[in-house]
């Protein structure tokens, strides 16, 4: 809402609040993609560091331009189709992937009243567009017209919905704990005052033991190791994105990228107070809110990829036995405790 | 004026994607097309205001239905030219059908008159005061508790039957049990045996 004013004074009103949004988006996705370079080389690296290699570190000091190398090398080379491909669909599945990845960031508050859009459904917005995250995958596998990308598509259709059940009622119990759908509503209601503001945090509340149900289904959601059935190179040489190179490839890598930093973003406002500063003292509070939500988002990365660099790759039949027998009926009794405990406890009976 | 714009946008886009359902020739596309007409009904929703079901569209019907249905048409193995083959054949009882609905739908929305009380709560998504989702739950779970609850048994038995309906007993399948996996312990699995020089285990 920066410029609607100044624009106003030289064009009808509706135009002005059209260019100014136009600004601000673009210059977000910029910083967003900024974001994501970096966040790429950080998690190469940590990967490195796991097992004892120095990573990246030729292009730039420490290899932090390596990301940038990349895009570059991504964007000349030359764009494969397959000749058995439907080429309409094959190129349309990594825009797909694309924009839906960063659509589902408009929402995010990155600081009070600092949001795109201040929907009073956020939390169903991006857990709709969570949820059409599978289209990108599923077109992608069957335009390719290959076995391997084929399977793939199969698999990631049966795991995404599968763990998009749990992730769902995960949500319902945050919701029903913050008594709304906004998500700058849901960061509000974990506001507290003084030294101890922390413990207002979702995380310390009864809602504990969605985090870590979240944080799996979230692994699992996005497609990232020990879930990577998807693109299991042992067995499927690298799933849906078998046949693509070249930019295509890259607006898939950047998708997967942005999800992996979606969930992150989630985490920390659903759980761990979004933009609020751990303390609420001077100079921890004097602190922008873009600040502390980036650091968190770094953090749950972190925690993202070391799991990625730790833990062996789930078989199928086991990760389909942890969505549907153990995540969905503990998620599920978690939404009664919680709906209890808000009616009985906090508002002291029905 | 944008409302404008987007409400002929969404729509003409909705009225195209549909007809392309039936018309293009390959199911994936119809699929795909589908997908689309319902992305801009909830576009139209949220034009409305009701913003909670634009979202729930896309939750249920794009997000899983139409994810099931894209399943089983790509595994469909269709033989286009077959299958336009038969086509022309069809045609007289599925003409027929249409017709039939058609008049239908014609003779109920010249009949119909909307009960005078309903026009005022048409108008507004939301009453004052309460949001699009407040006042959805407020119908759904206390206005109609029974109702809903009923609807609810109905899909349950429905859920049931389509279980027990596709459910095979095979005997003789060794089947995985994970506590007893985990409940496996070094001495269960293995034995240390001091073997002698010159002879085996």
């Amino acid at each position: 809402m920066f410029f609607v004013d100044a624009f106003a004074k030289h064009m009808p009103y509706a135009w002005a609040w059209v260019l100014s949004q136009v600004i601000l988006i673009v210059v977000f996705l910029v910083c967003l993609l900024v974001m994501v370079a970096f966040i790429l080389l950080y998690d190469r690296k940590i990967f490195a560091a796991v097992q004892m290699r120095r990573g990246p570190n030729v292009v730039g000091i420490f290899g932090l331009l390596q990301s940038f190398a990349d895009l570059g090398k991504y964007l000349i080379k030359e764009v494969i189709i397959p000749a058995g491909a439907n080429k309409v669909v094959f190129l349309l599945a990594p825009l797909v992937s694309a924009t839906l990845a960063f659509a589902a960031w408009v929402v995010i508050p990155l600081d009070n009243h600092w949001v795109f859009a201040d929907i009073n459904v956020g939390i169903l917005y991006l857990f709709a567009v969570s949820s059409l995250g599978v289209y990108g995958i599923i077109m992608a596998g069957w335009a390719s017209n290959s076995k391997y990308a084929f399977l793939s598509a199969c698999r990631a259709a049966a795991q995404m919905v599968s763990y998009e059940v749990s992730i769902g009622f995960v949500l319902v119990t945050v919701l029903l704990f913050a008594g709304s759908l906004n998500l700058s509503d849901i960061v509000r209601a974990q506001q507290g005052v003084g030294a101890f503001s922390i413990l207002h945090w979702n995380v310390f509340s009864i809602l504990f033991p969605m985090l870590p149900i979240f944080f799996v289904s979230a692994i699992a959601e996005t497609n990232r190791p020990p879930f990577d059935l998807v693109e299991a190179e042992s067995e499927l040489v690298a799933g849906y994105f078998v046949e693509y190179s070249s930019t295509p490839f890259l607006l898939f890598y950047l998708a997967e990228f942005l999800n992996i930093c979606l969930m992150s973003a989630m985490v920390a406002i659903l759980f761990f107070g979004g933009w609020l500063s751990p303390i609420d003292i001077w100079p921890l509070n004097a602190i922008p809110g873009v600040i502390w939500l980036i650091a968190k988002i770094w953090f749950f990365f972190f925690l993202f990829a070391v799991v990625r660099a730790f833990v062996p790759r789930y078989r199928y039949d086991q990760l389909m036995r942890l969505g549907w027998k153990v995540f969905l009926p503990t998620s599920l009794l978690w939404v009664l405790v919680t709906a209890a405990w808000v009616i009985f406890v906090r508002h002291g009976g029905a | 004026m944008f409302q404008t714009i987007a409400f002929y946008l969404f729509s003409a886009v909705m009225l195209v994607a549909a007809f392309m359902v039936i018309a293009s020739r390959n199911p994936v596309h119809s699929v795909l097309f589908l997908i689309l007409a319902f992305f801009n009904a909830a576009g139209l929703f949220v034009l409305t205001g009701a913003e909670f079901l634009a979202m729930i569209l896309v939750v249920v019907y794009v997000g899983a239905v139409a994810v099931l249905f894209l399943f089983v048409v790509m595994m469909l193995d269709v033989d286009f030219v077959e299958l336009k083959k038969g086509a022309l054949s069809y045609l007289p009882t599925g003409g027929l059908l249409g017709l039939a609905l058609l008049t239908e739908l014609v003779i109920v929305a010249g009949v119909w008159r909307m009960a005078p009380a309903s026009h005022a709560a048409l108008q507004s998504a939301t009453p004052a005061g309460l949001s699009n989702t407040q006042a959805l739950g407020r119908i759904l779970y206390t206005d109609y508790i029974y109702y809903f609850q009923i609807a609810g048994l109905v899909l349950l038995v429905a859920m049931i039957g389509a279980i027990v309906l596709t459910l095979r007993h095979r005997p003789g399948v060794r089947r995985q049990s994970i506590p007893v996996q985990n409940a496996r312990t070094p001495e269960m699995a293995m034995e240390l045996v001091d073997a002698k020089p010159g002879e085996g285990a």
